[in-house]
């Protein structure tokens, strides 16, 4: 089931190489700012957790490497070049595709039109070309069918998907069309406990591929079961950053939710 | 590959486990198109006119009504593309205007070919239509504010220049410079059938209309033109050029506002400088009656042609029927208004369960 990445995983990848590399990495929205001094290295074949409270910076981070806003101090580097994405189409022609937390689908589109939206399938280069759709809809529902997802019909407005299943094509469209990274950013928050299984499969799948991942969530269990490096963000700053083999999941859970906090609340909460 | 994944003996279902498809039937699908509700209106208004104006019948009379709605229908099929693509163009009949005056003008003052007066105005039309697009795309000014000023400066420059340039308010007569003729021919000649004389512009309009539902349906950039209504922020997340694609549809608008000028132009030879004031608005309802969503995302360039051919039958049928035209912005405006509460059933439907 988890082929679709092994085919479409770029054959140049080499496990340990660095793929995306971020150096001081900041963000400002205008007065705000969102991310400052992040240092992250994403290697082929390894899966970078980034963990931390609402508002932490965790989407502006990865906001960055996808394009959708360019970083205001720092560097980024992809493939070892020193890089600035100005628009997520430089970041997807890099081979980094991303599920964005908002998800990024039209709702009144057909769940086929919005698993190739972007990257459509044509018949010819030329301008007016007409679409591959019959080519489209059946790798969509295919792609769809391997992640356990059952769409009464293909042609279906992605609005009228439940929540958890809008995310899923998020995810199989991510994983289709992601040949070197891959950014899942909080992918299991709307899913059930069988989806969410299947979700970090195929982050184990991709990362075995050999392509990086960068897997967001606030979900310490999930992310110790496929996470290699472990980044927890407080306010815009870095406040860990270990190896697997540096940390346990109780240090993370503790970490996660402030040690000291969650000893108070303890106390708080007591009856 | 799947292989290496540990957890894989609690893989999802096979194939063959996948629950029954229900395939939506032929009429279900036909009727959720968003051009529909045009269609059955359309009829509708062709078969009251039928019945109650005795010279709507002619064949005659049907060449009437096809080249009144072309003349709407040539800028409507812009304008529901641009809606589609989530944006307004309150320019778009003022445009009509400056394309022809320019046109006019600049091949008189210079005793020029007229060609050289078309080649002219098309790009003076193309720039109009990429400033709007630019302009809305770089500050994020909502299309209405934008083409809104852009409509008061084309309007004032149409009546300011077309006085300084002539002296009066209209150009001067152009039907005997060089290369009126051919232009003529292209953009105002009458095709005769023998059962009746078509005029050129309705080829062009369904030509347009051809090519503009292939671009929506059918191709790339349509997918990227609904997308960008639909959900800007999602469509430019996946790697559609939206600014491309916006300022794209508004020259595609000011495109078919200089070819419906022209043949203003070539059909009268002599143009008014406050023509098109207003037709902006017959435009929007035409792609609004053909099932455009004023939010985006959803509408069809084949609707527009519906909306266009309603407003044809209505302004040319209210005449044969002897009825007082008066009536007729009164018609337009329940049409509207009709048109919105059916969009709106519409989108609730598609955006239910099923
Ligand atoms: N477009 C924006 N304009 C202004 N401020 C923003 C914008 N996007 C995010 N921020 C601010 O940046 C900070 C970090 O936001 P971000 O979305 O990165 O958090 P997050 O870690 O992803 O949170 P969550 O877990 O809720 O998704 C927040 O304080 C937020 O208010
Ligand atoms: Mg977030």
């Amino acid at each position: 089931m988890t082929d679709t990445i092994a085919e479409h995983a770029a054959p140049d990848l080499k496990a340990g190489t660095p793929l995306v590399e971020m150096e001081g990495c900041g963000k400002s929205y205008g007065a705000i700012r969102a991310l400052e001094g992040v240092n992250l290295t994403v290697n082929a074949g390894e899966v970078a957790c980034v963990l931390g409270d609402n508002g932490a910076g965790k989407s502006t981070l990865i906001k960055i490497i996808s394009g959708l806003h360019p970083h205001t101090e720092g560097t980024l580097r992809v493939d070892g070049k020193e890089r600035h994405f100005s628009s997520p189409r430089e970041s997807l022609d890099a081979g980094i595709a991303t599920v964005y937390q908002d998800l990024a689908v039209v709702g009144l589109m057909e769940v086929w039109r919005n698993f190739f939206l972007g990257s459509e399938i044509r018949k010819g280069k030329y301008p007016m070309a007409p679409l591959d759709i019959k080519a489209m809809r059946e790798i969509a529902d295919a792609e769809l069918q391997k992640m356990g997802i059952f769409v009464k019909d293909i042609n279906q407005p992605i609005g009228t998907l439940s929540g958890g299943q809008r995310q899923c094509v998020a995810i199989a469209r991510a994983v289709y069309f992601g040949a070197r990274v891959l950014i899942l950013d909080e992918p299991t928050a709307a899913l059930g406990v069988k989806q969410s299984g299947v979700v970090l499969k195929y982050t184990a799948a991709a990362r075995d591929a050999g392509l990086g991942v960068v897997f967001i969530t606030h979900n310490p269990h999930h992310a110790y079961l496929v996470g290699d490096h472990f980044i927890i963000l407080k306010l815009g700053r870095r406040v860990l950053d270990k190896k697997r083999s540096e940390v346990s999941l109780e240090e993370l859970t503790t970490e996660m939710a402030g040690g000291q906090e969650l000893a108070e609340l303890s106390h708080e909460l007591k009856r | 590959m799947s292989s290496s994944v540990a957890t894989k003996p609690s893989a999802p279902p096979p194939k063959a486990a996948a629950p029954a498809r229900t395939q939506r039937s032929v009429l279900s699908r036909v009727l959720a198109r968003p051009e529909v509700g045009a269609l059955a209106a359309a009829i509708a208004i062709f078969l009251f006119f039928y019945a109650v104006a005795e010279p709507f019948r002619t064949l005659p009379a049907f060449a009437t009504v096809l080249y009144a709605s072309s003349t709407i229908g040539i800028v409507a099929v812009g304008v529901a593309l641009l809606m589609i693509g989530g944006e307004f163009d309150l320019s778009s009949g003022v445009a009509v205007a400056t394309s022809a005056l320019a046109a006019a003008m600049i091949t008189y003052q210079f005793s020029l070919n007229m060609w050289v007066g078309v080649i002219f105005s098309l790009v003076v039309a193309l720039a109009i239509g990429f400033v709007n697009g630019y302009l809305v795309m770089r500050t994020g000014i909502p299309s209405f504010l934008i083409t809104l000023s852009t409509f008061f400066i084309l309007q004032g420059l149409n009546l300011g220049i077309t006085k300084l340039v002539t002296g009066t308010v209209a150009t001067p007569n152009a039907s005997a410079l060089d290369g009126f003729d051919s232009a003529r021919a292209i953009f105002a000649s009458d095709i005769p059938l023998g059962f009746m004389t078509l005029k050129v512009t309705v080829l062009w309009w369904f030509f347009f209309v051809a090519v503009a539902s292939w671009l929506l349906l059918r191709t790339r950039t349509g997918n990227w033109i609904t997308a960008a209504g639909g959900n800007q922020a999602s469509a430019r997340a996946v790697g559609v050029p939206v600014p491309k694609v916006k300022i794209g549809l508004f020259m595609g608008v000011a495109f078919l506002a200089w070819f419906l000028g022209m043949h203003l132009l070539f059909n009268f030879s002599s143009v008014q400088s406050g023509l098109g004031v207003g037709n902006e608005f017959i435009y929007i309802i035409a792609a609004v009656v053909g099932g455009a969503l004023l939010t985006g995302g959803y509408g069809s360039a084949v609707g527009s042609a519906f909306g266009a051919f309603i407003f044809g039958m209505t302004t040319q049928g209210i005449v044969f029927a002897g009825w007082d035209p008066n009536w007729f912005r009164t018609f337009l405006g329940v049409m509207l208004l009709l048109a919105v509460l059916v969009n709106l059933y519409v989108k609730n439907y598609a955006a239910q369960r099923k």
